[in-house]
């Protein structure tokens, strides 16, 4: 088992966020984890990469438990572990390039011609060569995200952790996320959470799917069990979701 | 944890003597995170020099080169505003020649490190919390942890590296052209001339009056870019949340400048 959460308890600004929150996920797995807001999905990556401590409960990733790190273990444990953050979260006075090479420069201090040759091969595979010297508020939201996705892999992660990767994209700009993410999992066969809204993107990438609501894992399967689910808060995600489609489509 | 990435949460507490116990609580845990903090931008310094990124030049020009216009403005008033409070007393007296002594002593000795405090509080602390602020509610802090880069020496070590090298840099060029501008109005409106007034203004000043200034500029320094840059790490709830921790940088630097003033200079004089 790749990552494992058992029994994890978090309490955040006077509310229950994770109550009793199981879940595992493989090696080489891709888990997509849906579900309404403010059920806990983003505050459970966040727990995976060691940003926040659980109340109670074991969080186990690569046989590690995350908690029990110390500082310098925990630094070793995240350079195995990448994160797209929802805004992209680069840093503006910083080109592309430069924000890709900065783990590369600061953590791993490769010489400057490795750090070309790592950086200019994930451009060239993310199709962003023409924005290397550009800065963050010079592309568009879709362009920021892939730049965060690249500096998330040119360290070449042993897990990929994604939230929400295509919040305030256009649906053409979504697929072309996802289609990223399926590609980044196949050509280097990382293990892969997803946190979304987004069930068209949910069913494009998982391997299983994990509903939360409550703080706790209400269906877990397939995308084709997930969709034959008989649960009524998964039916009803599900008709939310396409209803709106419907509506706005029409 | 020095940077909490939680927000604070806690029963509600009922009666005033609860509230004032967790405020202290609370004041008490800032004051020892704030103070983790400095002592880990400290040990970042031989690697920050080492790494010589530029960070180091790009904050020295933010906190010294951009603060010399106001600062210049601010100390040739403060030492005009001295010299003709003072003079006109002393005139009285017909002691006005004195006020060469009097405008290079308190420049030297309380004005000069405190003035340029304030004004880089108000202009570069805010602007690092507000960066700070800014990065943190953007994840952008989140994204440096994750990626195994500690957020406090990359981000926190230059700017502490700059702010110790110009704010004594800046206080003695406060104190000189406050000087200045005493002399301006000694010699045109008390008709003390440029001979005497200089005359007073070696007068007493010892080595002592500039080391101490020096002194209380790199303990300003320090408590600055401290309290500005922890109070921008805590920052939380978006843009609400940025506009609280630079008010509250502001404010706690002015307060702790003027309380540390007082402190150094009863253990100096």
């Amino acid at each position: 088992m790749m990552v494992e959460l058992v029994n994890v308890y978090k309490r955040l600004g006077g509310r229950n966020i994770l109550n009793g929150l199981s879940v595992s996920i493989d090696r080489g797995e891709t888990l997509v984890i849906v579900g309404p807001s403010g059920t806990g999905k983003s505050v459970t990556l966040n727990h995976i990469i060691g940003l926040m401590a659980p109340d109670r409960g074991s969080i186990r990733v690569m046989g590690r438990e995350v908690p029990e790190l110390s500082a310098r273990e925990l630094r070793e444990y995240r350079s195995k572990v990448g994160m797209l953050f929802q805004s992209g979260a680069l840093l503006g006075w910083m080109t592309v390039y430069d924000n890709i090479a900065l783990p590369l420069r600061e953590r791993f201090r490769m010489p400057e011609g490795k750090i070309r040759e790592k950086v200019g091969e994930i451009l060239a595979f993310l199709n962003m060569t023409d924005s290397a010297e550009k800065f963050p508020n010079e592309i568009s939201g879709g362009m920021q995200k892939r730049a965060g996705l690249a500096r998330a892999v040119v360290c070449d992660p042993e897990i990929m952790l994604y939230d929400e990767p295509t919040s305030g994209l256009d649906p053409v700009m979504s697929r072309k996320i996802d289609a990223l993410i399926v590609s980044l999992q196949k050509r280097f066969g990382m293990t892969s959470v997803v946190v979304t809204h987004d069930l068209c993107s949910a069913f494009g990438i998982a391997d299983r799917i994990a509903m939360l609501s409550g703080g706790q894992v209400v269906e877990f399967g397939t995308p084709e069990q997930f969709k034959n689910s008989k649960n009524e808060l998964v039916r009803e995600f599900i008709h939310a979701q396409f209803s709106i489609h419907i509506q706005t489509g029409g | 944890m020095i940077i909490s990435y939680e927000p604070d949460s806690f029963p509600p507490a009922g009666d005033p003597v609860s509230r004032l116990g967790r405020r202290c609580g609370m004041f008490l845990r800032d004051v020892g995170r704030g103070t983790l903090l400095v002592l880990q931008a400290f040990a970042g310094i031989p690697r920050a020099l080492a790494a010589s990124r530029g960070d180091i030049g790009r904050a020295l020009g933010q906190c010294g080169i951009r603060s010399f216009g106001v600062t210049s403005t601010v100390a040739l008033f403060t030492g005009m505003i001295l010299a003709l409070q003072a003079g006109l007393i002393l005139r009285a007296y017909g002691q006005e020649m004195r006020v060469g002594y009097l405008v290079s002593q308190t420049m030297f000795r309380e004005m000069g490190p405190f003035m340029t405090a304030l004004i880089l509080a108000a202009s570069v602390g805010a602007a690092m919390a507000a960066q700070m602020g800014t990065m943190k509610v953007s994840q952008e802090i989140a994204a440096l942890e994750v990626l195994s880069i500690n957020p406090i020496h990359f981000l926190v070590t230059p700017r502490l590296i700059a702010m110790m090298l110009m704010t004594p840099v800046l206080t003695v060029y406060t104190d000189f052209i406050g000087i200045l501008g005493g002399a301006l109005v000694a010699n045109t409106q008390l008709d003390v001339s440029w001979t005497a007034y200089y005359d007073n203004v070696k007068f007493l000043l010892t080595g002592r009056e500039i080391w101490v200034g020096f002194f209380k500029a790199w303990v300003f320094s320090v408590l600055i870019t401290g309290i500005s840059c922890f109070q921008g790490l805590s920052a939380s709830d978006g843009a609400v949340g940025v506009g609280i921790a630079t008010r509250r940088s502001v404010v706690i630097c002015f307060l702790t400048v003027l309380i540390t003033g007082y402190i150094i200079t009863r253990i100096f004089y």
